[in-house]
């Protein structure tokens, strides 16, 4: 049987791909259905949903349209989560790679480092950098990063001291190859299953942090995000409580989202490795 | 005589366990003549793959001098170590783990060509496939991916890697204990054919004498880490006078061929 | 001669990513009670799927057609087809099994002397402390020196062929009728295989168990076994009398399986003849 063949049979596997699938339509379609400035004033302010059936969601406090705020703030919840973690992923196992590979000294300092970075709650870390560099788009996916990389970074290290043991590192020093030639090409590629079983975590937390930036007003400001939604609605929370809790869902469900697919790869390729 | 290839002298290993420490290898000397195949044997524990990887510079030793086509082997280092590593080469016991995992057969044999200028890219695919056929192989072998092809073909890329830079030795570390014994005397006939006509020298490392005599010109036997006898492989293992080297033959599964 | 076993028919096919591939194609042999029996072959031969097989040991995704019969006192007799609940708790007490690894096959995290005694507490009903004294006198008679120390060392600490004889204690705790030992020397150098047969032909002798000796070496299993089953690509090509199939095998796959054998009297290679050019 193919491994998609396999992801799919798996019923949570199958759940998490529809939703996530979704919510790529929703942030792909959003410029499409909602050409205009989401966060132009549409309507009557406060209108709650299934009311008027041009604006399906309500409106908020301003009279903005809840539901093309929804669909472009999946735009930023996506982009900012999958960029944080891609970052976090790459530098995690680039600096786990180098420092397993190199030991001694080198392997010392970028562990301190390491250490020193983990010590610091990440939250904190980001809402700090956030405010003293300013809210951006680019600041918020690095200030995320910054307090995710050390995971990818021990699990990295931890299979590459594993796999540097192994006959075909010996192999590759033999025939010549340069020590950065075969930590990168022999040794990264071969730790990176691990270390991708924590992309799912690590997507998710990044979508949550950035919300919860934006919850606190350090999103970024010209863009419409579900945590800045849901503080826009804090204010009303006892007479319009459908402001907060639209998003509130959209963010449960994204999380659930990339959970159940990220459980359903780890299993797939689990089950590969076993086969073989 | 010209000097020897290869010529090793007071090699010594120690690691350090829980505060002791222990010599994997102790004042171990040896030498190898070009074309030659030396076989070193003992029991598991003995240091005989320790030496080998100490040959081949993977582990730095405590002390000892490695001259190697002339050279002082042990204080090269950076380019110019990977650069001579091109005459001195290695095939693993199980060439399965002895490749990435995610590797091609092409790829395999593409790196030692790339990495020491042999041919150029658009050359390099016409001079795998003539080493595939070197080894007895099909050239349409190349695209297959290495966890694919049976344990004995891997074998034989194997030995397309190691001679592909051209080398004067290599180090065989149990290179046919692995392999069904009829695969087994197909590798160890490519390896004399190669030896005849490439005048490559063997450090052919076995815990199997029946191989060794079978292959080998000369012999150390090692027991834990000193070199316990040597000499013509033939003469030793007829009559062996070390304890180890009883032991050994008197161990060896033996083939009554004779009828009732 | 009383048949321990009688297999017949026995095949084995394996399902694997949508493909069937058939280990073992319409065995039939019979091993008989206190024979010692060598199952030989190269890889892919499906001498340790017929191992496995006996020993009630395959996954549960491969497909068994054919039937095992036993002529134990208990359970008289089961077709594997059926697989009777009486089929599982065989395994441990009527079947002793030493595979090739014994890394794998001990608890790294569990005293040895723990390992034996539980085989003796599960299958022979005694108490701890009974227990505990069989497996000093499972460990004595596998010539582990220091057996006290042994009992409460973890298998990190003792070395390959030590750990093999720990192994078989386990295997033979429970006293089974038969003992299968798949490739159980293969992992470890010359002179500690040449001692573990010697162990595993004494304790077989002493308790009057039948021996089924997985192996490649031909010369390993004629020095060992009284009948050898020379097997290829899951079938079997000829059983006989040791002797008879060392000095008259009447297949030609047996023939070239003994000259392929490197003795200590061998030819070095590079004087034969027909060395290809």
């Amino acid at each position: 049987m193919s491994p998609l063949r396999r992801f799919l049979r798996m019923p949570e596997a199958l759940a998490g791909t529809v939703i996530l699938a979704a919510l790529f339509a929703m942030a792909l379609a959003a410029p499409l259905i909602f050409p205009g400035d989401p966060q132009a004033i549409a309507g009557p302010a406060l209108l709650p949903p299934f009311q008027d059936w041009s604006l399906p969601l309500g409106t908020d406090r301003l009279g903005r349209d809840v539901l093309a705020e929804l669909f472009h703030g999946a735009r930023t919840s996506l982009a900012v989560g999958l960029a944080a973690a891609a970052a976090a992923l790459a530098v995690g196992a680039i600096v786990g790679t180098l420092a397993g590979f190199a030991g001694g000294l080198i392997d010392d300092v970028l562990m301190r480092i390491t250490d020193a970075f983990q010590t610091v709650p990440s939250f904190l870390l980001a809402l700090a950098f956030v405010s003293v560099v300013g809210p951006s788009l680019g600041v918020v996916v690095v200030a995320i990063a910054l307090g995710a990389w050390t995971g990818p970074a021990r699990v990295a290290r931890a299979e590459v001291l594993s796999i540097r043991e192994r006959d075909f590192v010996a192999g590759a020093r033999v025939i010549g190859m340069h020590p950065l030639a075969i930590a990168f090409r022999e040794i990264l590629p071969n730790a990176l299953p691990p270390v991708a079983a924590l992309s799912s975590v690590i997507v998710a937390a990044a979508i949550l942090t950035e919300a919860a930036l934006s919850f606190l007003g350090l999103g970024d400001p010209n863009r419409v995000t579900w945590g800045g939604m849901i503080a826009e609605g804090r204010a009303v929370l006892r007479t319009a409580p459908f402001l907060s809790i639209i998003p509130g869902i959209a963010l449960v469900l994204t999380v659930l989202g990339v959970y159940l697919v990220g459980e359903g790869v780890v299993e797939t390729t689990a089950v590969r490795r076993s086969l073989s | 005589m010209s000097s020897p290839l290869l010529s090793v002298s007071g090699l010594t290993k120690r690691y350090r366990r829980r505060g002791e420490t222990i010599a994997a290898v102790e004042d171990v000397s040896f030498h190898i003549e070009p074309g030659e195949t030396l076989a070193l044997a003992g029991p598991s524990g003995s240091g005989k793959s320790t030496v080998a990887r100490l040959v081949l510079r993977l582990v730095q030793p405590d002390a000892g001098d490695i001259q190697f086509e002339g050279e002082d082997f042990l204080t090269l280092g950076g380019a110019a170590l990977r650069s001579r590593r091109a005459h001195l080469q290695m095939v693993f016991q199980d060439p399965l783990a002895a490749f990435n995992p995610r590797a091609t057969v092409a790829r395999v044999l593409d790196d030692p060509l790339r990495i020491h200028g042999i041919a150029s890219r658009p050359e390099r695919p016409r001079r795998i496939a003539a080493l595939l056929e070197r080894v007895g192989l099909s050239p349409d072998l190349a695209p297959r991916a290495i966890h694919e092809i049976s344990g004995g073909q891997r074998q034989r890329v194997a030995i397309a890697r190691a001679i592909a830079t051209k080398p004067s030795l290599i180090v065989l570390d149990e290179a046919v204990s692995a392999l069904d014994v009829s695969v087994r005397g197909q590798i160890l006939r490519l390896l004399l054919d190669l030896q005849r006509e490439e005048r490559i020298a063997y450090l052919f490392i076995s815990h199997d004498l029946g191989v060794v005599r079978a292959i080998a010109h000369r012999l150390v036997i090692l027991d834990a880490g000193t070199i316990a006898e040597s000499g013509d492989a033939r003469t030793v293992i007829d009559a062996p006078q070390s304890a180890i080297g009883k032991a050994l033959v008197v161990a060896a599964p033996k083939l009554d061929r004779t009828g009732p | 001669m009383t048949a321990l076993l009688a297999v017949r028919d026995l095949t084995v096919t394996h399902r694997r990513d949508g493909d069937e591939v058939a280990a073992l194609k319409d065995i039939s042999l019979d091993i008989a009670v206190g024979e010692r029996l060598a199952v030989i072959g190269e890889s892919g031969s499906g001498k340790s799927t017929l191992a496995l097989a006996i020993a009630g040991l395959l996954p549960a995704s491969a497909r068994i057609d054919g039937r095992i019969d036993w002529s134990l006192p208990s359970p008289p007799s089961w077709g594997v087809k059926e697989r009777q609940p009486k089929f599982v708790p065989l395994g441990g007490r009527d079947i002793g099994f030493v595979f090739q690894d014994p890394s794998a096959s001990l608890d790294p995290v569990m005293p040895v002397g723990k390992q034996i005694a539980e085989v003796a507490h599960t299958h022979l009903g005694l108490n701890w402390p009974q227990a505990y004294a069989k497996a000093k006198t499972l460990l004595e008679r596998v010539r582990l020196p220091d057996p006290d120390g042994a009992l409460r060392a973890f298998p990190h600490q003792l070395s390959g062929g030590q750990k093999q004889r720990i192994a078989i204690a386990a295997a033979i705790a429970a006293g089974p009728k038969l003992l299968i030992a798949d490739e159980a020397t293969s992992a470890l150098d010359t002179i500690v295989q040449a001692e573990i047969v010697t162990l595993i032909r004494q304790l077989v002798a002493e308790d009057g168990m039948t021996l089924l000796f997985i192996s490649h070496d031909i010369a390993l299993a004629a020095a060992l076994a009284e009948r050898i089953a020379v097997f290829r690509h899951g079938g079997l090509v000829e059983i006989g009398a040791a002797r008879q199939i060392v000095s008259g095998p009447r297949h030609a796959y047996t023939r070239s399986l003994l000259d392929a054998h490197l003795g200590l009297d061998a030819i070095p290679l590079s004087r034969q003849a027909g060395t290809s050019a």
